[in-house]
């Protein structure tokens, strides 16, 4: 079974959205509610690696991306999730994912995503009196 | 450790500032006594905000930027970067620019590992390792230039193939320089793996489990060190890859030893590798880079086995010239967070090597300051102190071996 099928057995309902853009490359999209689970079931029940998060500033909302990689197959399974552009917000996978501590810190910085239950959301790129409010990676912040 | 039982312990700050290592990053470690109970890892001394300024790039500038962010392998981002793009854009790479592309990787590697296997060296108080590792290190820079005109940042890296051809009046240097290198890479390797005071003073320490492993995302020797069998060159063949034989290297233990047995190993494989290189383009010429009018909207994925392991970029194109997002994550933001697990039980003249263990790309600690959070009492102990214990632990042994 190549790993569309295993993800759409296991995850089923909760997936919303699927982009295949070749047999290594699958995009899924999954409630906000629903991420825990699911980025639970590919890391834990379907053994993933975890790869890494990336944060997206789009026009109307935040996403984030959770990257996982099923290295004998050689695919990379995102999984995305949207958030409101006005309270960006989301559960934090720290309790799932013990390395994914540290990127979501980054993520929290430099974007203002609040990950909510992270035990230690405190600057890690930035210097610990860096101002409120301002986030770096932000649109806003014109290069 | 709950922030309350952390108060209770003696903290020992490794940096900002690292001298055996390259750049500025710090721990805190917590202890008791000599043992290491907690780590806390800050880095961001060095953030240059690269992913920010990709955002105001066009394409093909960005292959430059990405170059930019590591000295040491500084084609591992552009390397991942193009595969990125190229994984947005559907192009196929001339057969010819990928063969030139996993010579540029592999010899990237081996200038890579030799520079880890002489700092580690140096940290242990072999400093002839040093000055051998770094000695043969030389001739692989000079192919370097003979091939891309620079040492280090060789730009070769375009969006569809690559700038620059290897020529074929170069080839015959080449092979020498190789053939040179491979015979005392196994001199140097006997010496390092073979040697019993060396095999008693890493073996054992910064042990990783698979557990360990997993649960950081650790990845390139690190991981493969402790058996984990994961190389993107073996699990999404890129460029030649699939069309050249080599061998994954791992090992079972997960300690500093096996960690330099995987480097040592995994410098014949990238031998190899280069030889099967120079001789599918001898001879054939051909396209070395394929046009790439436009970069359509989309998103794309690229990976690269760089030498510390896979290197992940991501990048979402709207359609304009400059990407609106680029995701970028080094082999370190995922193997350095595995001191966690490996310093944590061990002795404070252990700590340096186990730092150093994962070839982290960051570094450099200029002094170590130990004091006491209850009685204020500071001591300072500079880099050569540190060096020094680490010294003493193996003089020690040597006398008992």
């Amino acid at each position: 079974m190549n790993v569309l099928e295993t993800l759409k057995e296991k995850l089923g309902g909760r997936i919303k959205d699927t982009k295949v853009r070749n047999e290594r490359r699958i995009y899924i999209t999954v409630d906000r509610k629903a991420l825990k689970d699911c980025v639970r079931i590919v890391f834990k029940d379907l053994d993933a690696r975890y790869i890494i998060a990336s944060g997206v500033e789009n026009f109307d909302s935040f996403e984030i991306l959770y990257h996982f990689g099923f290295d004998s197959a050689g695919t990379i399974v995102s999984i995305r999730t949207y958030l409101d552009k006005n309270k960006p917000e989301i559960e934090s996978m720290t309790d799932v994912i013990h390395g994914i501590s540290y990127i979501e810190r980054e993520m929290w910085e430099l974007l203002g995503i609040n990950f909510t239950g992270h035990p230690n959301l405190k600057h890690f790129l930035l210097r610990d009196d860096w101002q409120e409010g301002n986030y770096p990676l932000r649109k806003e912040n014109n290069v | 450790m709950s922030d309350n039982e952390k108060k209770k312990k003696v903290i020992v700050p490794i940096g900002p500032y690292h001298p055996l290592l390259e750049e500025p990053e710090f721990f805190a470690l917590y202890c008791d006594g000599e043992k290491v109970v907690d780590v806390d890892w800050q880095p961001g001394y060095n953030h240059r905000g690269i992913e920010k300024l990709s955002e105001g790039k066009h394409w093909d500038q960005v292959t430059f930027l990405v170059e930019r962010i590591c000295g040491i392998c500084s084609t591992s981002h552009p390397f991942a970067y193009c595969n990125a793009v190229e994984d947005l854009v559907g192009v196929t790479v001339p057969e010819r620019a990928k063969y030139i592309r996993c010579i540029i990787g592999e010899l990237e590697r081996i200038h890579s590992h030799l520079l880890w296997v002489g700092l580690a060296g140096h940290f242990l108080g072999y400093n002839t390792v040093f000055m051998w590792a770094w000695k043969y290190r030389e001739p692989v820079l000079d192919m370097f230039e003979i091939i891309t005109g620079n040492r280090n940042h060789y730009a070769m890296f375009k969006i569809g193939g690559v700038r620059r051809n290897i020529e074929e009046e170069d080839m015959p240097a080449l092979r020498k320089v190789l053939k040179e290198f491979k015979a005392q890479l196994e001199m140097l390797t006997h010496a390092v793996l073979d040697d019993p005071v060396l095999g008693a003073r890493l073996k054992g320490v910064g042990v990783l489990t698979k557990e360990n492993i997993k649960d950081f995302g650790a990845v390139g020797p690190v991981a493969r060190a402790s058996g984990v069998a994961i190389d993107v060159r073996k699990d999404e063949p890129y460029a030649a890859y699939p069309m050249l034989d080599f061998n994954l290297v791992t090992t079972d233990n997960g300690d500093v030893f096996d960690k330099a047995v995987v480097r040592l190993l995994e410098l014949f494989e990238s031998i190899k590798i280069i030889e099967q290189s120079l001789n599918a383009i001898e001879g054939t010429g051909g396209d070395i880079c394929a046009e790439v009018r436009e970069i359509p909207s989309g998103e794309g994925i690229g990976r690269h086995e760089a030498p510390r392991g896979e290197c992940f970029h991501f990048v979402r194109s709207d359609g304009t010239n400059r990407p609106v997002r680029h995701k970028i994550r080094a082999p370190s933001y995922t193997n350095i967070p595995t001191f966690k697990a490996s310093c944590i039980g061990q002795m404070i003249p252990d700590v340096a090597i186990i730092l150093a263990g994962v070839d982290p790309c960051y570094c450099c600690t200029e002094r170590i300051a130990v004091y006491d959070a209850c009685s204020r009492k500071k001591q300072m102990y500079d880099f050569a102190q540190l060096v020094e214990m680490s010294r003493k632990k193996t003089e020690k042994l040597k006398k008992e071996i």
